[in-house]
């Protein structure tokens, strides 16, 4: 079965699956002469939603709207402002929505520390029942001792088995 | 506190359900604007038509003003429109629309033929004022009080019961 053909047609799909690389909207007209700028804008573009498609970046989504705030990423930058300006000027329209990563703050104070309060409370939870079972006296120190009937009907059922 | 461990479970469920029951209630296409109560952004643009000169800031000044995004090519803004044209007629509030991307023709004809209620039209060729304004899509609507300050927002079509429950009410009183 493994032949050369199917072997060499395994090869030419796992290189082509290695060649793809993630798909971007970005078109080759919006991209920035200075490669480090472009870096940087594109950093910034996957921080933010898109707002028609809403569970994508603006650098994943091909919508209208996505390109437009590409563009004036692309632009604020080479006006020379930093990247944190650049994401001012989105929110200030926009809101904190638009950043696919939450800032922290008062309001997503839950959201961020709630996974960790969940956490603490699974962890004194265990913590509980791992004392009460010690204290409900599983540990054999802590158990009755057989009554002088109790070990008799036990060497006898053992006497019956023959051991 | 044996029984609490028993329905602490429960209690979980209830406080997640009630959340999520109140989450799925909740439109996420609409994206709350955090330009309420802030002064409108600067920006200008070309009028529309012949008489329309350049639509700025300066068109909201001294009176309550209705901002409408609209195109030509936009469906619910057809929706929408037989409430402006109504708004016009009963001179409820003065219409500043801004026209969004669209071809300046397209939307002459399209005012032709469904009327137009508006006092003054910007073309946004580009969307770039529309952006200023946190615009995401057409149609979207700001109040703007007389001093410029903008009061409220309704993205997509205004429908009658927004109107008379929530933007007739607030303009009246603005306008005191």
């Amino acid at each position: 079965m493994n032949t050369p053909g199917v072997r060499s047609l395994i090869l030419a799909a796992v290189l082509a699956a290695g060649l793809a690389g993630p798909a971007h909207a970005v078109n080759p007209d919006e991209v920035l002469p200075d490669p480090k700028m472009e870096e940087r804008a594109r950093e910034i573009s996957k921080d933010l939603r898109c707002l028609v498609c809403q569970n994508q970046s603006i650098d994943d989504s091909n919508a209208d709207l996505a390109r437009d705030l590409r563009v004036i990423v692309r632009e604020r930058l080479k006006k020379g402002e930093s990247n944190d300006q650049v994401l001012q000027y989105v929110t200030d329209r926009y809101g904190d929505y638009v950043l696919l990563r939450p800032p922290f703050k008062a309001t997503t104070l839950l959201l961020w520390a709630g996974p960790f309060v969940i956490l603490a409370f699974g962890a004194l939870g265990t913590a509980a029942y791992l004392r009460n079972r010690r204290a409900a006296g599983t540990v054999a120190g802590d158990t009755a001792p057989l009554t002088e009937d109790e070990r008799r009907r036990l060497d006898a059922l053992l006497r019956k088995d023959g051991i | 506190m044996r029984r609490l461990i028993y329905i602490l479970p429960l209690l979980i469920l209830a406080v997640v359900a009630a959340f999520f029951f109140l989450g799925f209630n909740r439109d996420p296409k609409l994206v709350p604007s955090p330009m309420i109560g802030k002064p409108a952004p600067e920006f200008s643009v070309p009028g529309l038509r012949g008489s329309d000169g350049s639509v700025s800031n300066a068109s909201f000044e001294g009176k309550v003003t209705l901002l409408n995004f609209f195109a030509s090519w936009c469906v619910p803004c057809r929706v929408e429109h037989p409430l402006l044209m109504d708004l016009a007629r009963n001179k409820s509030v003065r219409i500043v629309g801004v026209d969004y991307k669209d071809k300046p023709e397209d939307a002459l004809v399209w005012l032709r033929q469904l009327g137009d209620p508006y006092g003054v039209i910007g073309a946004d060729r580009d969307g770039r004022a529309a952006i200023d304004w946190g615009v995401y899509g057409v149609p979207e609507s700001y109040i703007i009080d007389k001093q410029g300050v903008i009061r409220f927002k309704q993205v997509g079509p205004i429908t009658e019961d927004v109107w008379r429950t929530e933007m007739a009410p607030l303009i009246k009183e603005l306008s005191k």
